[in-house]
C-alpha cells in the first residue's frame, strides 16, 4: 500500500505545482489580469465605483484579495481552488467551474478514446511487425507509419476537414452533436456525438499509431530473442499465450513512461484540436478565453486539463501495478 | 589517469603491442568510417540526412537566393507551377509562397536548435545527477521531473508564453520545450542506475575519480544513443508545437513561421475554396517533410549505436569474434 500512497502524494504535489504556476503567472501576466479586470469592472460600473467596492469585485472574480500580502493571496488562491472554486469568468459572467465542468466530459470522451485507440492499434501493429521482421510488409508498414507520424495531428485534422468535410461531405466538421439533437433522445444523441467525434479521433489515431508501433516493434524484437521465449516455444505453449503473456507483457512495460507522457501530450493537444474542429471542450474554451482576455477561464482550463492528466496518470499507474507485480513487491 | 603512481598493478603492460598508426586507424574507424558507412548503408539515415541538409541549406543559402516576400509582388492566388517567377504560387495578398516558406526557415531552425539543445541538456543534467547521486538529491530531482512530466505541455506553454511573450526565436524554442526534458531525464536516470552498478564504474569510483569525470567518461557515452534519438524527438516536438501555436495565433507574430502562413490561409478560407488549396497544402508539406526527415534519421541512428551493427561495418574488428545476429 506504501506504493499507492506514494503515487497519491505525487499526484497531489503535481496539482499543487500547477496551482502555484497558475497563481504565479496570473500575477506576472503583462498588464496584469487584475488591472484588466479592474478596468473592465470600472467600465461596467460606469466609472463611479469606489476602490473598495472594486477590490471586493476583483476578489469575487479571482479569489484574490488585491490589498493583502502576497503569501495571503497565494494561500487564499490555493484553498479556493482546492475547494473547487476557480473564480468567475468575466466574459460569460458565470463561475469558471460551471463552464468547464459542463464541457469536460466531451474532452475526456474525444481525447480518451483517441488515446486508447492509438495505444491499442500501435502496440498490436508493433507486435505484428516484429513477428514478420524484415519482410516486405514490415518495411512498408514501418515506412507508412513513420511518414504518418511525422504529420502533426492538427494538420491531419485540417486535411480530414478538407477531404471528408468539404470535398466528400461525409462528416460534420464542427460541433459536438448535430443542432437540435438533445440528450432527451439518447440513441440519436449518442450516434450524433460519435459521428461528430470520428474526425477528431481519427486525426489523433492516424498520426499517433506510428510512434507506438515503432517502439513496440523494437521491444518485441528484443523480447523474441530472449531465452525464455525459446523455452516457451520448446514447452509447446500455444502461440496466443506466447504473444500475449510473453511478448506483450514484457515489451509493453518499457512503454510505460511514454504512456505517461502521451496522456499529457494528448490532453494538452485538445487545445489545438478542439479549436480546429470547433469542438467546445476544455481546450476550446482555453483558446477562446485567451482571445477574449478572460484570464480566470484560461487559468481554470489549464488547471482542469492538468487535473485530468494527473487522474489519467494515476489510473495508468494502477494498471501498471497489475501488469508488473514487481513494483508492489519492491516497495513492500 | 594513473600517471602519478606508476607502480600500481593497474600499469601492467599488455603483451600485445599496438603502434601509433594502428591506434589512429582504430580511432578513425570508430569515430568516422564506421558511423559514416552505417549512415550511408542505411536508406533511412540517407533519406533523413538529405532532407535535413536541404532544410539547412534553405535556411542559410536559400534566404539569399529567394527574395523576401512582399505584398502584391505577384498576381493573387496564383496556382502551383503556373509561372517561373512564383513556382509555388502566391497568396491572397500576392505574396510569393516560395519566399514565405524559405524566409520562415531560419527562425524555425533556430527554434528547433535552441529547443532541442535546451531539452536534452537539462535532461542530461537532471538524469545523470539524480541517477548517480541517489538518495535525497535523487528524490528531489525526480519529484521535480515527475511534476514537469505530468503537467501537459501545450497548455503550460500557452500560459507561460502569454505571461512572458518570447520574441527571439531562440527564446521561443526554450519556452516550447519548457517541460519536454522530463521524459528523457527519466530514461537517462534509469540507464545511469544500471550503468552505475557496472564494474568499471565502481572501479573508477574506488580509484577516487571525481563524479564529474565519471559521469562524463564512463556514463554519458552509454546514454548517448538515447540522447541523440531524443534530440530528434525534441526537434520534432518543437516543430509541432511552434507551428500549432503560431497557427492558433497564441505566440507573438514577430517571426515568419510556417504556422503563420497556415493561419493566414485558414483564416481566409483556403480550406473551403478550391483555388486556394495550395496556400495551405504547401506549408503542410514543408512541415511534414522536415519532421519525416528528422524521425527517419533518428531511426537509422539507432543502428550506429548498436554494437553488433557497428562491428559488421568496422574494418578493424575481426569478423570471427562476432556471433551471427
Amino acid at each position: 500500500m506504501h506504493w499507492l500512497v506514494k503515487r497519491v502524494v505525487q499526484g497531489g504535489l503535481t496539482a499543487l505545482a500547477a496551482i502555484s504556476i497558475a497563481f504565479f503567472l496570473t500575477h506576472s501576466l503583462p498588464g496584469g489580469p487584475m488591472d484588466h479586470l479592474r478596468a473592465v469592472l470600472r467600465q461596467q460600473a460606469g466609472g463611479q465605483a469606489n476602490p473598495e467596492r472594486l477590490n471586493a469585485m476583483v476578489e469575487a472574480y479571482t479569489n484574490i484579495r488585491p490589498d493583502t500580502p502576497l503569501y495571503v493571496q497565494y494561500f487564499d488562491y490555493v484553498t479556493s481552488v482546492l475547494q473547487g472554486d476557480l473564480g468567475q469568468s468575466i466574459f460569460y459572467s458565470r463561475p469558471v467551474m460551471d463552464i468547464l465542468a459542463s464541457v469536460l466530459p466531451w474532452t475526456l470522451f474525444v481525447m480518451g478514446t483517441a488515446m486508447i485507440f492509438t495505444f491499442i492499434f500501435g502496440i498490436s501493429m508493433g507486435t505484428f511487425q516484429a513477428y514478420y521482421e524484415g519482410t516486405r510488409m514490415d518495411k512498408i508498414a514501418t515506412g507508412v507509419f513513420v511518414a504518418l507520424n511525422s504529420i502533426p495531428y492538427y494538420i491531419a485534422g485540417l486535411v480530414f476537414i478538407y477531404v471528408f468535410g468539404y470535398i466528400l461531405g461525409w462528416f460534420p466538421v464542427h460541433g459536438r452533436v448535430a443542432s437540435g439533437v438533445t440528450p432527451e433522445e439518447p440513441i440519436r444523441f449518442i450516434f450524433s456525438a460519435l459521428y461528430h467525434a470520428i474526425l477528431p479521433i481519427a486525426s489523433v489515431v492516424v498520426t499517433g499509431v506510428g510512434g507506438w508501433s515503432v517502439t513496440m516493434r523494437g521491444n518485441s524484437i528484443s523480447v523474441l530473442g530472449e531465452n525464455y521465449m525459446e523455452v516457451g516455444r520448446l514447452r509447446g505453449l500455444p502461440r496466443s499465450r506466447l504473444t500475449l503473456e510473453y511478448i506483450g507483457r514484457n515489451a509493453v512495460l518499457p512503454l510505460y513512461t511514454s504512456l505517461m507522457i502521451a496522456i499529457g501530450f494528448i490532453f494538452g493537444g485538445s487545445v489545438i484540436l478542439e479549436r480546429i474542429f470547433v469542438y467546445p471542450g476544455v481546450g476550446y474554451y482555453m483558446v477562446e478565453a485567451i482571445n477574449t482576455r478572460d484570464y480566470q477561464l484560461m487559468m481554470g482550463a489549464f488547471l482542469i486539463i492538468t487535473l485530468a492528466v494527473v487522474v489519467g496518470i494515476f489510473i495508468a499507474d494502477l494498471t501498471y501495478g497489475v501488469i508488473d507485480p514487481r513494483i508492489q513487491q519492491e516497495e513492500a | 589517469m594513473s600517471d602519478k603512481n606508476e607502480s600500481t598493478p593497474f600499469e601492467t603492460v599488455s603483451g600485445y603491442q599496438e603502434t601509433y598508426s594502428d591506434r589512429m586507424r582504430a580511432t578513425f574507424d570508430l569515430w568516422f568510417y564506421s558511423p559514416l558507412s552505417i549512415i550511408m548503408d542505411d536508406i533511412r539515415t540517407r533519406i533523413g540526412i538529405t532532407i535535413i541538409v536541404i532544410y539547412i541549406l534553405m535556411g542559410t543559402v536559400g534566404v539569399f537566393i529567394v527574395d523576401p516576400p512582399t505584398l502584391n509582388q505577384g498576381p493573387r492566388l496564383l496556382g502551383v507551377f503556373q509561372s517561373l517567377e512564383h513556382p509555388l504560387g502566391t497568396t491572397q495578398q500576392g505574396r510569393d509562397l516560395l519566399g514565405l516558406i524559405v524566409h520562415s526557415t531560419p527562425p524555425m531552425l533556430k527554434m528547433i536548435l535552441s529547443g532541442a539543445v535546451f531539452a536534452t541538456s537539462v535532461a542530461i543534467v537532471m538524469g545523470t545527477l539524480s541517477g548517480f547521486k541517489g538518495g535525497a538529491v535523487d528524490r528531489v530531482l525526480m519529484t521535480i521531473t515527475d511534476i514537469a512530466l505530468v503537467i501537459p505541455g501545450l497548455p503550460l506553454i500557452i500560459v507561460v508564453g502569454l505571461a512572458f511573450p518570447p520574441r527571439n526565436p531562440f527564446m521561443v524554442g526554450i519556452v516550447l520545450t519548457i517541460n519536454a526534458w522530463a521524459g528523457l531525464a527519466r530514461s537517462i536516470r534509469s540507464e545511469v542506475l544500471t550503468i552505475r552498478e557496472m564494474d568499471y564504474v565502481e572501479a573508477s569510483a574506488i580509484l577516487g575519480i571525481p563524479t564529474r569525470i565519471i559521469i562524463l567518461k564512463d556514463i554519458l557515452p552509454n546514454v548517448m544513443p538515447y540522447v541523440l534519438m531524443n534530440f530528434m524527438q525534441a526537434a520534432r516536438n518543437v516543430i509541432f508545437a511552434s507551428v500549432g501555436l503560431y497557427f492558433l495565433g497564441l505566440l507573438p507574430y514577430t517571426n515568419l513561421n510556417w504556422g503563420v502562413i497556415l493561419n493566414r490561409a485558414y483564416q481566409q478560407g483556403a480550406l473551403t475554396s478550391g483555388d486556394a488549396a495550395h496556400w495551405i497544402l504547401i506549408p503542410i508539406l514543408t512541415i511534414g517533410s522536415l519532421t519525416f526527415g528528422l524521425v527517419y534519421f533518428a531511426q537509422g541512428l539507432d543502428q550506429i549505436f548498436n554494437p553488433r551493427v557497428r562491428a559488421r561495418h568496422a574494418r578493424t574488428v575481426e569478423d570471427e569474434s562476432i556471433p551471427d545476429s
